[in-house]
């Protein structure tokens, strides 16, 4: 691994980490230099939560923003991808509980979905924030990792590959 | 380094090269199994099934351990390769979007310093 893709410690930035918990969870952590219910204001107004959820990088435009911050309230988040029809994202929340915990599921992919949970800790004026994903099974979080769709792909080349050369043998 | 990569990818292609290797590694895809297990989906003798995870082992697309008396298959370190590439990934989207969150804060933060100002006045 690059050794520059490692965080380094900084005044201004926090580290960000990602870890595979168990067979179906993973879990993204981070300190805010923020009391918790700011963080939890940042996260629950469409109008703040829009500004920091989609990365410039991702060059996609949002199209609209519609959430529901409550037990059973839906979201949806649609956004312009040059294709006549937007890509949504939506779910509803199962547990909101102010300043310290908000649970939603994901149901843009069907049944079935991984069921976030982000906990927000303060301390010391400062919160600890943890994004649990949990899929329903570890079949659904390796897909979602790539690593079977990604095998039978690269199968699938390697198939094309085969015959290929197959063909070029024969031919010399 | 030239010569390390061309053996390799030659191993790699053996290995794909047949159609119950491929069909292994979808059903180790799956789910790890033992090499009974494998025997018996792919109704083939031990010995035969063995010679083929031996020829995924040596790719590298298949590890085996042995625990008592069963001998358990799993994906191998490539698959690790393309898992840990996703969680780069993965972490890459969060923090900037943390970048982007702090700044919210931040303003949040000030807001409330200001308001709080005015509330006393």
């Amino acid at each position: 691994m690059d050794a520059r893709t490692e965080s380094e410690p900084s005044a201004m930035k926090n580290p960000t980490a990602v870890e595979r918990k168990s067979e179906r969870e993973m879990v993204i952590t981070r300190t805010v230099n923020g009391p918790a219910r700011l963080v939890f204001e940042a996260w629950t107004k469409p109008e703040l939560f829009t500004r920091w959820w989609l990365p410039k990088s991702a060059g996609l435009k949002l199209r609209s923003c519609e959430m529901d911050v409550r037990v059973g309230g839906g979201y949806r988040l649609e956004f312009d991808v040059g294709a006549p029809q937007p890509v949504a994202f939506f779910g509803r929340y199962l547990e909101v509980t102010p300043h310290s915990r908000l649970v939603w599921t994901n149901d843009e992919g069907g049944e079935g979905g991984a069921v976030s949970t982000v906990t927000l800790e303060e301390k010391g004026g400062n919160t600890l924030l943890a994004v649990h994903d949990v899929y329903a099974s570890k079949e659904a979080l390796d897909a979602a990792l790539g690593s079977y769709d990604g095998m039978s792909e690269t199968f699938e080349q390697l198939d094309e590959l085969l015959v290929n050369l197959g063909a070029s043998e024969r031919r010399s | 380094m030239v010569q390390y990569a061309s053996v390799g990818l030659d191993v790699s292609f053996d290995a794909l090269s047949d159609a119950t290797r491929r069909g292994v590694l979808e059903q180790l895809g799956r789910a790890d199994a033992s090499i009974t297990d494998l025997a018996q989906t792919f109704h083939m003798t031990l010995t035969g099934i063995r010679k083929h995870v031996g020829v995924l082992e040596q790719a590298g697309l298949v590890t085996t351990e042995k625990v008592g008396r069963v001998r358990t298959c799993r994906l191998g370190p490539r698959r690790l390769d393309e898992e840990m590439a996703w969680i780069e990934q993965h972490r890459q989207l969060w923090d900037s979007r943390f970048d982007e969150l702090d700044k919210v804060v931040e303003e949040l933060k000030r807001k409330e310093i200001t308001d709080g100002r005015k509330n006393r006045e």
